[in-house]
């Protein structure tokens, strides 16, 4: 159960997909504009990512690795398909604003992502759970923005409005407000040094990734960390056997000089 | 130094102007189309003014001393942006609104891209466009002589094609707004934004401007010719001189082309560019008069224009002197 809690962190707050890794950007941009649309696209998304990790953890030993990017897209499409049929039955109003990027959720990459690192490779309950920590934390990240852009651009919070219309600043509504509040919490999270995709820690791997090797699998990724590892490990003897010469040579020419000292007496 | 020899690489050409001394300049040029704003419009334009102006300064004094910026709110560059919004609003724009606009146009479009030198648009109408889509019922409401209504380019707009130029205008929009004609368009005794109205106050400026050489011809020229040629073509009319003189005095195609578009930050430094940027603009603005949904449509093609600046300094690179034979530059 333990890996199920963290798993859940892991999403929501460590490897949050919006704040951190900065995994699908386009609807967060698009589909942001009150914090009610960032919350059902938050929960859609959600719902979808749950059922795919699940089947596809099932599945994980009958797909062959050759094909397992369409296998992945077949099944998440499937669900999306799925979840579509239902807003438009049971939420109509929630579908006709999220549009096209209901469809869209098919191709959005924390699902594949999720899909290729993680369910792919781990038993179904922490998949699962996996999944449902990146959508919460998908939600979260969408909500936040969503509530931003509805305060500043039609005074309101899901939909209560509390600002009068006068002041209303419509731009953050509308497009370029998403890229405009986006940048600004990245900003802060930059001035806070949170981590974040764009605030790397300058730590010890120095990697783009932030060298998080333990819980990554990207085959690139491990490959790499192997070389730098070896590279590390041969600079680390290098540099022991240099001290080792340095200490020796030392120790020589002190005994040489304790050897003058003596002949002197 | 005196008398001494200098011996210093390149450029040897010097000359006393500055960025303060070109700023203020500017402003000074500014002057006739910020009176005659001020006369048109009356007390509200001076409180719009005077508030555009003053927190622009502010807004940049406070940020540069905030991130520990050396503060160059002296060199007059915030002030010229502060007095160009003023001049973009409708002298009933509310005043708050006004201010939003100057912190949007220092802080998002100018400051955060790195301060004067390196904004990638005109602050000024960075900012005109952000109070455009954030406030678009308050931005296209003008009153002129306390009656409020269409500025005479939506009157054209939306004017019978039949019916001639003189007729349209004479007639107004048939219920608020009162009769006009070309030539008032040209004086600016007519409804608009504070400083685009008259075209004559703008001339004088800019044609100070370019007597003095801080503005080169090319932009202006190229704009409004392109946009003339444009209008003759697309504009439905045939050849209808008052129709191009209508559309030329007209809403802020010269506030933009003499005050704007010539921008030293974000146009073509390069002069095969500039004709380029010029022509750009005119069949942009042609465009969005004649085909847009909106009887204006100088700022957007300004600000687009903007973008593609770098594009154009890219493929309008001059060749050097005693380079022009050989192919390739090589």
């Amino acid at each position: 159960m333990n890996t199920c809690t963290e798993r859940l962190k892991n999403g929501i707050i460590t490897e949050n997909p919006t704040f951190v890794m900065m995994l699908g950007m386009c609807p967060t941009l698009a589909v942001t504009s009150s914090a009610m649309n960032g919350l059902g696209m938050g929960l859609t998304t959600t719902a979808v990512l749950v059922l795919s990790n699940a089947f596809i953890s099932l599945l994980r030993k009958v797909i062959p690795d050759k094909v397992r990017i369409p296998a992945f897209i077949v099944v998440v499409a499937s669900f999306v398909t799925i979840i579509q049929l239902l807003l438009q039955a049971f939420l109509q109003e929630l579908n006709s604003a999220l549009g096209v990027y209901i469809p869209l959720i098919v191709v959005n990459c924390i699902i594949l992502g999720r899909a290729e690192a993680y369910a792919s490779k781990n038993p179904v309950l922490p998949s699962v759970f996996d999944g449902l920590g990146m959508g919460l934390g998908f939600t979260v990240g969408l909500t936040l923005i969503g509530i931003c852009r509805e305060v500043l651009g039609s005074g309101a919070i899901f939909g209560v409005q509390f600002i009068p219309s006068d002041f209303h600043i419509t731009f953050f509504v509308l497009a370029p407000g998403a890229f405009l509040v986006l940048a600004c919490l990245t900003a802060l999270q930059n001035k806070l040094k949170l981590p974040s995709a764009t605030n790397v820690p300058g730590g010890d791997s120095g990697m783009a990734c932030g060298g998080n090797c333990a819980q990554c699998t990207g085959a690139s990724c491990v490959a790499n960390k192997g070389i730098i590892e070896a590279e590390r490990a041969a600079q680390k003897a290098a540099q022991a056997q240099k001290a080792k010469e340095a200490a020796a040579k030392a120790k020589a020419a002190k005994e040489a000089a304790a050897n003058q000292a003596k002949k002197g007496e | 130094m005196g008398n001494l020899l200098n011996i210093s690489s390149s450029p040897h050409v010097r000359d006393k102007s500055s960025t303060q001394s070109i700023m203020w300049c500017v402003i000074l040029c500014l002057l006739p189309a910020t009176v005659f704003g001020i006369y048109n419009f009356g007390i509200k334009a001076i409180i719009l003014i005077i508030a555009c102006m003053v927190t622009c300064i502010l807004t940049e004094f406070i940020w540069q001393k905030a991130m520990k910026l050396p503060v160059t709110v002296m060199d007059g560059s915030a002030a010229l942006t502060g007095l160009l919004l003023a001049l973009n609003l409708s002298s009933t724009f509310p005043v708050w609104m006004a201010v939003v606009g100057s912190v949007f146009a220092i802080i998002v479009v100018k400051q955060l891209f790195g301060g004067l030198g390196q904004n990638f648009m005109n602050p000024a109408l960075g900012a005109r466009c952000f109070l455009m889509v954030s406030f678009a019922g308050k931005m296209t409401s003008f009153t002129y002589d306390s009656v409020t209504g269409p500025t005479p380019l939506a009157i054209i707009k939306n004017g019978d094609s039949a019916k001639s130029i003189a007729d349209i205008l004479a007639a107004g929009d048939g219920q608020t707004q009162a009769p006009t004609s070309v030539l008032n368009m040209f004086l600016g005794n007519t409804s608009g934004t504070i400083g685009e109205t008259s075209a004559l106050a703008i001339l004088i400026g800019g044609i100070v401007l370019i007597a003095l050489k801080i503005i080169s011809w090319k932009i202006p020229v190229c704009y409004l010719g392109t946009f003339a040629v444009f209008a003759l073509i697309f504009g439905g009319r045939g050849f209808d001189i008052t129709y191009i003189a209508a559309e030329l005095c007209g809403g802020g195609i010269m506030l933009g082309a003499f005050f704007m578009a010539t921008d030293y930050v974000t146009s073509p430094i390069t002069p095969r560019g500039q004709i380029v940027f010029g022509v750009l603009l005119g069949v942009l603005t042609g465009i969005f008069r004649i085909f847009g949904a909106s009887a204006e449509g100088v700022s957007y093609a300004i600000i687009i224009c903007n973008l593609l600046v770098p594009l154009i300094e890219k493929v309008t690179i001059p060749v050097p002197f005693g380079k022009e034979g050989i192919k390739d530059g090589k």
